[in-house]
This record gives structure tokens, C-alpha cells and sequence, in this order.
């Protein structure tokens, strides 16, 4: 397809989008915020992980590092402001996650941001009972969900148009060789490291956004609330289903999935994570590359497709 | 109070020690990095808690049973689960981010399951609360029992490892997987007994956590973070490493939490973990790469 053709498209559909919500009952804006929220999320997590292979489960440290700054900052800054201390706290620990972790092999990197929203939930907790002496606290600012919800898919453009840019970029290309084989990217040239702490910390950057505009809806905010592992979970299942090195993919993937969720929540909630573990798995054993690339397979059968575990090759 | 501390942290500690165990063996020889294994661990903690309190099975006893279980079933969920992923796997990498997804979708599973069966509350049970008069400290039973069990357990493995020819079969695919099968080892073999024999390790805890200490369906990845850490610690695929990296942050915690604050027992095993991805990222028994 054409760009320009493309551009016009997508800014077609975005418009669509911003006007949607004024057709919508509150429910049904509550709808958009939330899949909006999870199609940047997952856009975010997989313009990292996606072309690096890093699987990165920190997802919700920094959505929570975004949510909470807002609850403890919203009184006493104007709401601009606030948000640009969310990204420089997210930015911060990104960068000392990335330091410490990706210049070693995958795994570390894993291991790492398996505990880190368990470990910040925990160093909060503990300053706010033994410093401040106030676990929990309110978010009073003007925004409705629907004012959330443009805040939300302004992010999820400009997230996009991002990793449009980034995939033709030098920096892009930097980071598929990196994922096809780190050897062989750093023997081309390629500050290894450098590439991957850049998009990592501007991926974890966009995350923690998402958890500071979201953080109104709370009203009531708490470090169990803002900290819920689930949310990296579903973050990481989203982008998996769609593809996570498509532009479009993980977008494709939340969707679906986020409605998907928010039945199931509503019907089954005590099988709720028997499903969705199901679920996952099912992904990981059926569609690894996801769903686009899974389309693009049975679109064109003539052409001898590769076979699928043939393209996840070098991962670090 | 130091001696009080110290009996505490060993015992943590060598619950931490076999936690590790069952996943550097898994890590190191199977090549799976199971992020399900302290689900495992907390399954086998309800299935020793419905032994005792509906049969009124001591839980040595349980061991027979839940420890065998532990193993068939890990053998199962290898032979169905894992083994068509290293089949497809091009390489090591691609099968240590499909384990991790995959793991980390049965995670998610067991807990559900666990949830759905026991509720989302605390349990536990009183086996062997007597106190016994230690080095002028009182200590419960259960827990000087569960660290002799710990230590049993875990120094037999590390014998059985290192001096039988089983063991060095194993030891064999860990280090070269590549040159295991020329000299005629199954490795596809070896890597489903280890990551059997892991599961094992893990019922194993699950077990030995259940005597002195209650649980929920939800802090089995409490248990997986701790014990990452300790094989990062110890070296990965080192259980000599798990061994002495588990009593270690067993010991920090304790004292962490008695000296300075309880709730900052996870800020100082980060605080390890940190230095040591800095200093020495290879572990303290590890080999480098």
C-alpha cells in the first residue's frame, strides 16, 4: 500500500475515533479508554521486545510508577507538569533496569523485570506507611472519561507513528539485527547495548504515561491497585496475539482481546485466570508469530512459506 | 535475638535453597525457564495441607505421596507441553523465550485452578508447633524439622549429581548438549527427568513450606522471584550455587527484617541482585557464558 494513501487512512480513523465517544454512554466510553489504554500499552511493550526478543514483564512497574506519581502529585502541580515527572521517574528507573540488565544475556533482563513491579509496590508501600503515614490516596482533577480517552489515543497515535519511524530508522534496523543475532549485529557495528537501553527507555517511557493519564479513573489509588501483575500479563498476551513485530499487530491483538477480557471478567470471574492462562499458552503454541503473520501465511500459500519457528531464530 | 535470627533465616533459607534447586536443574539441563515453579510449589502446599487436615496425614508422611505425584506430573506436563517447543526451537534462545511464555502462561493456570479450589485466603496447619529449647532460644519444631529436610534433601542431590552415573548423564547435557548424544546420551530423556526431577524439588518444598508457614493460592511467584534470584546468585545450572545462594538470602532477609525494617526485605535482596549483575554476572559458582 501506498503512504500517503496509508497516512490518510489511519488520520481518517483517528478522526473517526475522536468523535466516537460523543455518540457513547458512559459505559461505552469507559470501553474506549480501557482498549486504548491496552493498545498503547501493547504498542509500547512490543516496540521493545518485539524486534530484541527481550520479553520484558515489567510492564505494570511502570504503569504504576505513572499512576502513582499522579495520585501524589496532583495536588500540589498543575496536571502538565505532573505528567512530565511521571516520565522522568519511569525514564529514571528504566534507565538503571536497562544499564544493570541488557548488557548481559536475555535471561537476566527477564529475570529482572519479573520482580521489579513487586519491588517498587514494596518500596512504596514502605515510604508511604513509614515516611508519609498515608497508604492510599485520592486523585481529585477535572477529567471526565472522555477527556482520558483523547489524552489516551493522542498517545496511542503519536506511539504508533513512533514506532513507524523507529522501524525505518537506522535505529530500527540496529535493533532486528540485534534480534536476529547479537553477535553478528555487534560485529556489523552496532552499539548493542546503546540500541536496546534507547528503546527500551522510551518504551517504558510511553508505559508509564499510560499509567498517569489513566489514573484519574481511579479516584482512589493504592499501591495494590496501581501495581496488579495482571496488566503486564495481558499487556504482553495482546501483543503475542497480533504479532509483535508487525506495526499494527499488537493494536490488532488488544482489541479483541481487551473485549474479550472484560466479558469474561463480567461472566466468569473465578475462571478468569484459568482462561486466560489457557489462553496464553494456546498462543504461544499455535500462533507464535501472530495473528497477521499467521493471515499473510494462508493468503499466500503458493509462495513456499518459511516455516514459522524458522523466523524466531537468535533470540538472545 | 542473634541467634533467634539466625535459626529464622536458615530456615528461610533452606527453603529458599530448595526452591532454587528445582529450577536451576530445570534451567540448567531441560534448558526451561519455568516461571510456573512456585506455583508448583504452592500446589503441593495445598495438597500437603488436604492430606493432613482432611486424612490426617503427617506431612512427613505427605512427602511419599506428593513428592512422587510432583515428579509423574511434571514428567507429564514436559512430555505434552514443553517437548513440542524445544522440537520446534531453532536454538537455545528461541526455546528460552517460548519456555518463558509458555511457563508463564501455567502460571496463570495452576493459580486459577488453586484459586477456584481453595479461595484466596491464607492456610495453613499445626503440625509439630512444640517449641524446642535451642542454643537458649526457643524455635518451633516444624521449623528445625523443615530445615533438616531442606538440607537432607539437598545435599543428597548434589551427591547423587556429582557421584553416580545418572548424575553425570545429567551433568553431561548441562554442560555440552551438543556432545551428549555422541557418546550415546538421550537427551531428550535427560532433559525430561530434569525438569521432572525439578517438579519434584518443588513438591518437595511446597511440602516442607506448608509445616511451619501458611500460604495463599497467589504468592507462588513470591516463591519463583526469590528463587530466580538465587540462581542468578549461585551460578546458572550450579546447585552447590542454589545451595549456598538460598541459606545466603535467607539469612539477608531475616536480618533485614529484624535490623532495619521488614518491609524492605525485597529492596535488600534486589540490593544483592543489583551488585551482582554489576560485579560478578555469571554467579558465584558459575562458568562464564
Amino acid at each position: 500500500m501506498n503512504t500517503t494513501v496509508a497516512f490518510i487512512l489511519a488520520a481518517a480513523a483517528l478522526a473517526g475515533l475522536a468523535i466516537a465517544p460523543l455518540f457513547l454512554n458512559a459505559y461505552g466510553i469507559g470501553l474506549l479508554v480501557g482498549m486504548t489504554g491496552y493498545v498503547v500499552l501493547a504498542s509500547a511493550w512490543a516496540m521493545f521486545s518485539g524486534p530484541t526478543r527481550y520479553v520484558s514483564l515489567a510492564t505494570v512497574a511502570f504503569f504504576g510508577i505513572g499512576a502513582y506519581t499522579v495520585a501524589v502529585l496532583s495536588e500540589t502541580l498543575p496536571y502538565p507538569l505532573v505528567l512530565l515527572c511521571a516520565c522522568a521517574i519511569g525514564l529514571t528507573v528504566a534507565l538503571i533496569v536497562g544499564l544493570s540488565t541488557l548488557r548481559l544475556a536475555g535471561i537476566y533482563f527477564v529475570i529482572f523485570t519479573f520482580g521489579l513491579a513487586e519491588l517498587i509496590r514494596q518500596l512504596v508501600t514502605w515510604y508511604e506507611v513509614n515516611v508519609t503515614g498515608t497508604l492510599g490516596r485520592y486523585i481529585f482533577l477535572p477529567f471526565e472519561g472522555i477527556h482520558i480517552y483523547w489524552q489516551l489515543l493522542a498517545l496511542a497515535a503519536a506511539t504508533l507513528l513512533l514506532s513507524w519511524w523507529i522501524n525505518r530508522s537506522r535505529l530500527g534496523l540496529a535493533l532486528r539485527a540485534v534480534g536476529d543475532d547479537e553477535v553478528v549485529a555487534a560485529h556489523a557495528g552496532i552499539n548493542v547495548s546503546r540500541a536496546k537501553l534507547m528503546l527500551f527507555a522510551l518504551s517504558a517511557t510511553i508505559i508509564t504515561l499510560v499509567g498517569a493519564i489513566q489514573a484519574p479513573r481511579w479516584v482512589y489509588v493504592e499501591p495494590a491497585i496501581v501495581f496488579n501483575p495482571t496488566i503486564s500479563f495481558l499487556t504482553l498476551i495482546m501483543a503475542l496475539l497480533g504479532g509483535a513485530t508487525r506495526l499494527w499487530g499488537p493494536a490488532l491483538g488488544a482489541i479483541p482481546l481487551f473485549l474479550l477480557f472484560e466479558w469474561l471478567s463480567a461472566n466468569f470471574p473465578n475462571y478468569f485466570s484459568i482462561i486466560l492462562g489457557v489462553f496464553f499458552i494456546g498462543i504461544v503454541f499455535f500462533l507464535p508469530q501472530g495473528v497477521l503473520a499467521k493471515i499473510e501465511g494462508l493468503r499466500r500459500p503458493a509462495r513456499k512459506a518459511p516455516p514459522e519457528n524458522k523466523e524466531r531464530s537468535g533470540a538472545a | 535475638m542473634l541467634i533467634d535470627t539466625l535459626i529464622t533465616g536458615l530456615v528461610a533459607g533452606g527453603t529458599y535453597a530448595l526452591v532454587a534447586m528445582g529450577l536451576t536443574i530445570q534451567f540448567g539441563i531441560s534448558r526451561i525457564m519455568n516461571l510456573a515453579h512456585g506455583d508448583t510449589i504452592i500446589a503441593a502446599c495445598f495438597a500437603s495441607f488436604v492430606l493432613f487436615s482432611v486424612f490426617g496425614l503427617s506431612p512427613i508422611l505427605a512427602l511419599m505421596i506428593v513428592v512422587p505425584v510432583g515428579y509423574v506430573l511434571s514428567d507429564a506436563v514436559y512430555r505434552i507441553i514443553m517437548r513440542p517447543l524445544v522440537a520446534r526451537a531453532p536454538n537455545a534462545g528461541a526455546l528460552e523465550v517460548d519456555s518463558i511464555l509458555v511457563t508463564f502462561g501455567l502460571l496463570f493456570v495452576i493459580q486459577g485452578v488453586l484459586l477456584v479450589a481453595f479461595g484466596g485466603n491464607y492456610t495453613g496447619y499445626a503440625f509439630l508447633n512444640t517449641p524446642v529449647d535451642l542454643f537458649g532460644t526457643i524455635v518451633a519444631a516444624n521449623r528445625l524439622l523443615a530445615l533438616l529436610l531442606a538440607l537432607v534433601f539437598g545435599i543428597t542431590l548434589i551427591f547423587v549429581l556429582s557421584r553416580t552415573r545418572w548424575g553425570m548423564t545429567l551433568r553431561a547435557v548441562s554442560i555440552a548438549p551438543e556432545n551428549a548424544p555422541l557418546v550415546g546420551i538421550d537427551i531428550n530423556r535427560a532433559a525430561r527427568t530434569a525438569f521432572a526431577l525439578g517438579g519434584a524439588l518443588a513438591a518437595t518444598a511446597g511440602v516442607v513450606v506448608s509445616m511451619y508457614q501458611t500460604f495463599t493460592a497467589t504468592i507462588g511467584v513470591i516463591f519463583t522471584m526469590k528463587a530466580l534470584i538465587v540462581v542468578i546468585l549461585g551460578g546458572k545450572g550450579s546447585l552447590t550455587g542454589a545451595l549456598i545462594g538460598g541459606l545466603l538470602l535467607g539469612l539477608v532477609e531475616t536480618f533485614v527484617a529484624a535490623y532495619i525494617d521488614p518491609g524492605l526485605t525485597l529492596a535488600a535482596t534486589y540490593a544483592i541482585f543489583l551488585l551482582l549483575l554489576i560485579l560478578r554476572p555469571t554467579g558465584f559458582f558459575g562458568q562464564a557464558g
